[in-house]
């Protein structure tokens, strides 16, 4: 199956581990992987600092990119990007033309462990993975795309993965984009409190399926770590990483 | 002005001594995950806990894009139980009403119970600067009133208080001699509240919600002293938003089905009053005179804009209690008596973007949606926020000096090749920052802008490749194995 790939840009620009991770595992699931290259970002850091109107030549760069005739599933890497494209490009978009990609776009676009689990009918895509894992169900996959099992349905299928669930594992992590240097005492205190919770799991590893939260999650956690406030390594690892790990 | 009730400090100055407060944050976050687990068991027992919220949700908007007649419902069938309805359009002119009433009959004692309109229009200090003494009698509202203190959530406003600085509080001011234990606490209260009841000659209270098909007002409380406010005095004068309507008694049973359980997670409250006019011959209790005072005061302004959906907001205070914001700066944070997420949109639409701090507080939320989600009238909450920020940028009242950062994003967003450059010049920069690294720690809080973030976590800087490069490559890698398992099959056929 051919699927056309969103990664979301801090995968482009900070963690391209984290995009190979995942054509890896869509390959061995027997997906051939396109990205179109004008591609770049959704601009949700835009809107939801309120820069509505600059939001709009960044979505349709991302609607000209993807070209529909030729891609029938587009497969996202961040959940919160792609609740951008599909949720809120309609409310800044005014041009009819783009407002009618964003529906065609819609129904092909898939959040990447909800692509595995709900269209390629695979939860066990034969990873091992020997660790205690714990979960961050984040904001915009868990309750904005409203995917919740199939994360977890893929990483109870990874051989000998141990699932640990955190308290309030749906409890944002703090980041919201801008608000965390507008805010950052605030955005510190909430991000601390959900490494707390990690730490409290004995999980080694916290994966998640929304990459900002893990880069958040992580700068908080190596903090900590410096400051000795945590005695062990914690890998954050986002969830396509682990399906496609043998260790 | 008494909605934002501190000018003095900014919302991050406000917000960094609520997260230095220990024992502030701690009772905050111990509310918030009791109201979460009692509100929770309840939500899952509810048959159709969905569907209530949407059913309430109709009716509320129903009444907001029907809101003149709904006011003139209520207003006229109110007058027929001998209610004197008064109407305000702004805060000064319900205080106005107040202190005419307050005159007429020469009154100079008050009790209350707890209101939050007459605390957007600061009743009580003026009814004070009339000489009127105005006694709260809620016992939280109590506490702030002796205390001198502000609410810090819309539902429970004293949150922020234990019960040794309370007992500690009632020794030095009301002369209480007893231990920490709340219910001796409470009985001193009962008793030192007891002869003010019977002296006041007017109550004044607010109304959860008002009935339009009978005229009526709703109190929903705990403690008893609501219908004591509303029973004893011989005047009663009750603070009624137009926002608080609904049409018939059969749809206030909605609403009380969503609202004891969203705002403090009990099935119902120990009291619930629904009161219909004074008392009429015959009758041995309630008030010989009633008047409402039905307050506009800015709430129209949201009709028929993105902000109308909050007209349906029953102040539960469910979407403070789960706000992961509210959870670490208390509503002392917000510095504004309608605090977390349902003041964030508030605030600012009562007050205007004008104010410095009714505009930082749309920033003050991450707009996370879990109020959106706990929202018993089913208020998009977040979206509303966002809304806000539009706005501001819209209306030119954004700070200037962050324009041509996100004027640069647009760019280096919308173009590919610029994306590409910028990613090729960054790289060399944070190489010198990171100092070979590939995070910048704490030694990188002098930046401008990141060192906001660098001040409490580390940030993973540029990679060393794009990822796109890596695809291409690799789908080229893989195009030319094809071609060459393509072309030795060729080969092989061939032979």
């Amino acid at each position: 199956m051919k699927v056309a790939f969103f990664p979301g840009c801090m995968v482009d620009m900070f963690y391209p581990e984290i995009g190979i991770a995942a054509v890896n595992v869509l390959e061995r699931l027997g997906c051939s992987v396109e990205m179109p290259e004008e591609q770049v970002c959704c601009g949700q850091g835009l809107l939801n600092s309120g820069y509505a109107k600059e939001t709009i030549p960044v979505a349709k760069n991302i609607l000209d990119a993807y070209d529909l005739d030729q891609y029938e599933t587009i497969v996202s890497l961040t959940g919160s990007c792609m609740n951008a494209i599909i949720n809120d490009y309609p409310t800044v978009l005014d041009d009819v033309e783009y407002l009618h990609k964003v529906e065609r776009i819609r129904p092909r676009m898939f959040e990447f462990t909800d692509f595995i689990v709900n269209q390629l009918h695979t939860t066990d895509v034969g990873a091992s993975f020997h660790h205690k894992v714990t979960y961050h169900k984040s904001c915009h996959v868990t309750r904005f795309l409203g995917i919740e099992e199939a994360p977890l349905q893929l990483l109870k299928a990874v051989e000998g993965l141990e699932y640990i669930e955190m308290v309030h594992a749906e409890r944002c992590c703090g980041f919201g984009g801008t608000f965390s240097f507008k805010e950052p005492e605030i955005s510190a205190e909430i991000v601390k409190e959900k490494c707390e919770t990690i730490i409290e799991t004995g999980a080694d590893v916290v994966c998640g399926a929304d990459v900002p939260c893990l880069m958040n999650i992580k700068g908080a956690l190596a903090r900590l770590r410096t400051q000795g406030a945590v005695d062990r390594d914690i890998r954050v690892m986002h969830i396509a990483q682990i399906l496609d790990a043998r260790e | 002005m008494a909605i934002l009730y501190d000018t003095e400090q900014s919302l991050r100055e406000r917000a960094a001594k609520c997260i230095e407060d220990d024992f502030k944050h701690q009772a905050i976050q111990t509310a918030q995950e009791t109201f979460y687990q009692k509100r929770k068991a309840l939500v899952e027992e509810e048959p159709d806990w969905q569907g209530l919220r949407t059913t309430a949700m109709d009716i509320r908007d129903h009444v907001a894009k029907n809101l003149d007649y709904y006011v003139k419902q209520f207003a006229e069938n109110a007058s027929n139980h001998g209610v004197n309805v008064h109407f305000a359009s702004t805060g000064t002119q319900a205080l106005w009403e107040a202190l005419d009433i307050f005159e007429n009959h020469g009154a100079f004692k008050a009790v209350k119970s707890k209101s939050m309109m007459t605390e957007e229009i600061g009743l009580n200090h003026v009814l004070e600067e009339a000489g009127v003494e105005v006694i709260e009698t809620d016992c939280a509202e109590n506490i702030l009133q002796t205390a001198g203190d502000m609410p810090s959530h819309i539902v429970v406003p004293a949150l922020h208080h234990t019960r040794d600085d309370i007992a500690e509080l009632y020794r030095k001011k009301c002369g209480y001699d007893g231990d920490n234990v709340p219910e001796h606490i409470t009985h001193f209260l009962r008793e030192m509240l007891r002869p003010e009841f019977l002296s006041a000659q007017v109550g004044i209270r607010g109304c959860n919600l008002a009935v339009a098909e009978t005229g009526s007002v709703t109190l929903v409380t705990n403690e008893g002293n609501g219908r004591m406010v509303d029973t004893y005095p011989p005047v009663q004068v009750v603070f009624v938003g137009i926002d608080r309507i609904v049409p018939t008694l059969e749809s206030l049973d909605i609403f009380m089905a969503l609202l004891p359980k969203s705002a403090v997670g009990s099935k119902m409250t120990a009291y619930f009053s629904v009161d219909t006019g004074a008392r009429r011959d015959g009758e041995l209790d309630g008030p010989a005179e009633v008047h409402y005072i039905i307050m506009d005061n800015g709430r129209h302004k949201l009709l028929d804009t993105e902000f109308e959906p909050m007209m349906r907001c029953v102040r539960c205070g469910a979407c403070l209690n789960i706000c992961p914001v509210y959870r670490h700066i208390s509503g002392h944070g917000y510095g504004s008596i309608y605090p977390g997420p349902m003041g964030i949109v508030l605030t600012p639409e009562l007050v205007g973007y004008g104010d410095a701090n009714a505009k930082a507080m749309t920033f003050a939320c991450t707009l996370c949606g879990a109020c959106s989600e706990h929202c018993p009238v089913r208020i998009p909450i977040h979206d509303l926020v966002r809304d806000h920020r539009i706005e501001i940028v819209d209306t030119g009242k954004n700070n200037k000096v962050e324009v041509p950062i996100f004027k640069a994003m647009q760019a280096m967003w919308s173009s590919s090749p610029l994306y590409m450059a910028l990613m090729r010049l960054g790289r060399p920069v944070m190489n010198i920052l990171t100092r070979g690294g590939s995070s910048l720690d704490e030694r990188s809080a002098w930046i401008p802008v990141l060192g906001s973030w660098t001040s409490s976590r580390d940030f993973d800087v540029i990679a060393p490749y794009r990822f796109r490069t890596w695809l291409a490559e690799h789908n080229a890698a893989r195009a030319e194995e094809c071609k060459r398992e393509d072309g030795g099959q060729d080969q092989k056929g061939g032979a």
